[in-house]
């Protein structure tokens, strides 16, 4: 698998490093570019950052009004801004409920895909096993609406649609595979002598793995983790066939705002605001780790 | 230590843990290739059997085998079947093509430091971690034809509103234009890494024998870069192909009754869960898994060779 992964951790490591490097050594007028240059190139990102953030923006602005303000262009900056659709939303729309059950299922699901994926990774660096990694970039390639149906069957059969059990599994399946793709970059950065040297001093093979390779990897498996719960947490397709009345999770929630017939703009902004909000907050504190998650995970295979 | 040590005292224990340490090759890996194989091999196989009947309605509903109907009437079928199929491929090399090209232009830009450059990979986040159904939603807003912020700035410069993803001649478009958002910032984070992975003595080289900053990046940037870029252009379009949370949240607005903005993922989905078409919609996930494969199959093959 090696052989053809093309972002390996070493240069997502070397990014980092190299950033920091550079943002050291960095003094203003001091390359080689022209100045004509830096400008364009200052206006062209600064209005490519602005355009990422000004929707977000526009989102959370028209949260914090009310339904008249929303419609009134006159209003677009000008308003009074209120909590009120906040207050709505967590108030009559049951939103804790729908919360609580996304956080169950995201922790849950990011646990047991730890519990399999971190051992199989290990297993699968150590001994090479590039063929059974195969599996798993297969199931990045599937579409998920062709599992949905036989998945409904056999789920339903068990009697486990409707039940958290059916939503942790179908989110263990874009997890287990997302933590395994991270992690074997993470045990390539894990000097096997290290190994040799915990069996010299009488440990086990599964001993030394589990006492002295595995605290090696915790910032590993932080970002995994991480990666798995953002996943998981913003997952529509699955709940939305899955899950029941008592655990719809909030995508699914949020859905279910739109089809009636006009739409309660100012409520429905506050729900999409509070459910992404989490996410962005895990994006800012863990960047450098969400970005190495999202390379090395995405561009392996 | 010690609790190895005690561990080992008990014959049983000693004895299981040593077969552990012999196998630990698949002790450690089977749990996790079991778990995915379970969840994708054997309801693929399901899959497979239910396409050659003529399961629908009830799940409980005895079926007959019409074997090879459903692939007949799915591959004959004009009206909605091909427009699809259409709509998915334009859909994924038209956003695909925007998310490389800009993704390209902003990684190249970001290589060198500047002030500011951690501000813009912050931002470069947000689209990224941004829950899909919410960022559907968000531009539902913004692009709606009364009150939306598009129209409003396209009345600043005097030009007549549109009806965005309400219209269905402008609906695919304009999510075209939201996968771009939201997407093209995944291009940029793996160009910048295999950016940064790059030997600096080529251009410096090409430098010094006087080649323009468009040779260098013509001749020697994108040479070294080609298997990165195949990466990111195989990700995306596997994606791009998949899109769904986007396009079901905003199907009911996109011209109504009408399927207009339907793709193969969308209408797979209507199959099986509305009309609860089961033989019919296996059928058409199967020929839609298999178009996936190709263009994967397709795009490995050049990275492959780009790689030599």
């Amino acid at each position: 698998m090696s052989s053809t992964s093309v972002i390996t951790r070493e240069t997502v490591e070397a990014v980092q490093a190299a950033d920091g490097r550079r943002e050291r050594r960095h003094r203003p007028g001091g390359s080689l570019e022209s100045r004509q240059f830096s400008v364009f190139r200052a206006v062209f990102l600064a209005v490519f950052g602005l355009l990422c953030i000004l929707p977000i923006a526009w989102m959370i602005l028209a949260s914090l009004k009310t339904n008249i303000d929303i419609y009134d262009p006159a209003k677009t900056f000008s308003f009074s801004p209120t909590l009120r659709n906040y207050s709505a939303v967590f108030e009559q729309e049951n939103f804790l409920e729908f919360l609580v059950n996304s956080l169950i299922i995201g922790v849950g699901s990011t646990l047991l895909a730890l519990v399999l994926g971190v051992p199989a990774a290990y297993s699968i660096q150590r001994f090479s096993m590039g063929k059974s990694s195969v599996l798993i970039l297969l199931s990045r390639v599937i579409p998920h609406v062709t599992l949905l149906v036989p998945w409904y069957f056999i789920f339903a059969s068990l009697g486990l649609v409707g039940g958290y059990s059916s939503l942790v599994i179908s989110h263990m399946f874009i997890s287990v595979p997302l933590i395994v793709w991270v992690m074997i970059g993470v045990f390539e950065g894990v000097p096997e002598e290290l190994e040799e040297a915990a069996r010299v001093d009488g440990l086990t093979h599964i001993g030394a793995f589990l006492r002295i390779i595995l605290p090696l990897a915790v910032p590993g498996i932080a970002t995994s983790a991480m990666l798995s719960f953002i996943f998981s947490w913003n997952n529509f397709v699955f709940a939305l066939v899955l899950s029941g009345t008592d655990t719809r999770t909030l995508p699914v929630a949020v859905f279910n705002f739109i089809g009636y017939a006009s739409i309660d703009w100012g409520a429905l902004m506050a729900a999409c605001v509070s459910i992404t909000a989490p996410m962005m907050v895990i994006a800012l504190l863990g960047q450098k780790y969400v970005v190495a998650g999202m390379t090395a995970g995405a561009v392996k295979g | 230590m010690t609790a190895t040590t005690t561990l080992r005292n008990t014959p049983v224990l000693t004895r299981a843990s040593d077969w552990a340490n012999k196998h630990r090759k698949w002790v450690l890996a089977a749990p996790a290739i079991i778990f995915v194989l379970a969840l994708m091999v054997l309801p693929l196989a399901y899959t497979m059997v239910l396409s050659f009947t003529d399961a629908q309605g009830s799940i409980q509903r005895a079926f007959d085998f019409v074997w090879l109907d459903n692939y007949v009437s799915i591959l004959t079928d004009t009206t909605r079947f091909w427009p699809a199929v259409w709509r998915t491929l334009i859909f994924t090399v038209v956003a695909v093509s925007l998310e490389m090209t800009l993704g390209m232009a902003v990684a190249l830009l970001m290589r060198k430091p500047f002030m500011g450059r951690r501000a813009v990979r912050v931002a470069m986040l947000l689209p990224l971690v941004a829950t899909p159904v919410a960022v559907a939603m968000m531009w539902l807003l913004i692009f709606e034809p009364t009150i939306g912020f598009a129209n409003q700035v396209l009345g600043w410069f005097g030009i007549a509103p549109q009806g965005w993803i309400s219209d269905p001649a402008t609906a695919l478009p304009t999510l075209m234009l939201v996968d771009v958002w939201q997407w093209t910032p995944m291009v940029i984070l793996i160009l910048l890494a295999g950016l940064v992975g790059l030997p600096e003595e080529q251009q410096e080289a090409a430098r010094i024998d006087g080649a323009s900053n468009w040779q260098r990046f013509w001749h020697v940037t994108l040479p070294m870069l080609k298997s990165t870029i195949i990466a990111a252009l195989l990700l995306r379009s596997i994606d791009a192909m998949k899109t769904f949370d986007l396009l079901y949240v905003t199907k009911g607005t996109g011209g109504g009754s009408s399927h207009e903005v339907e793709t193969l993922n969308i209408y797979a989905y209507a199959l099986s869960f509305d009309y609860n078409e089961y033989g019919m919609a296996s059928a058409l996930v199967l020929i839609y898994f298999l178009l996936i494969v190709a263009v994967l199959v397709v795009l490995t093959m050049r990275r492959k060779g780009a790689q030599r």
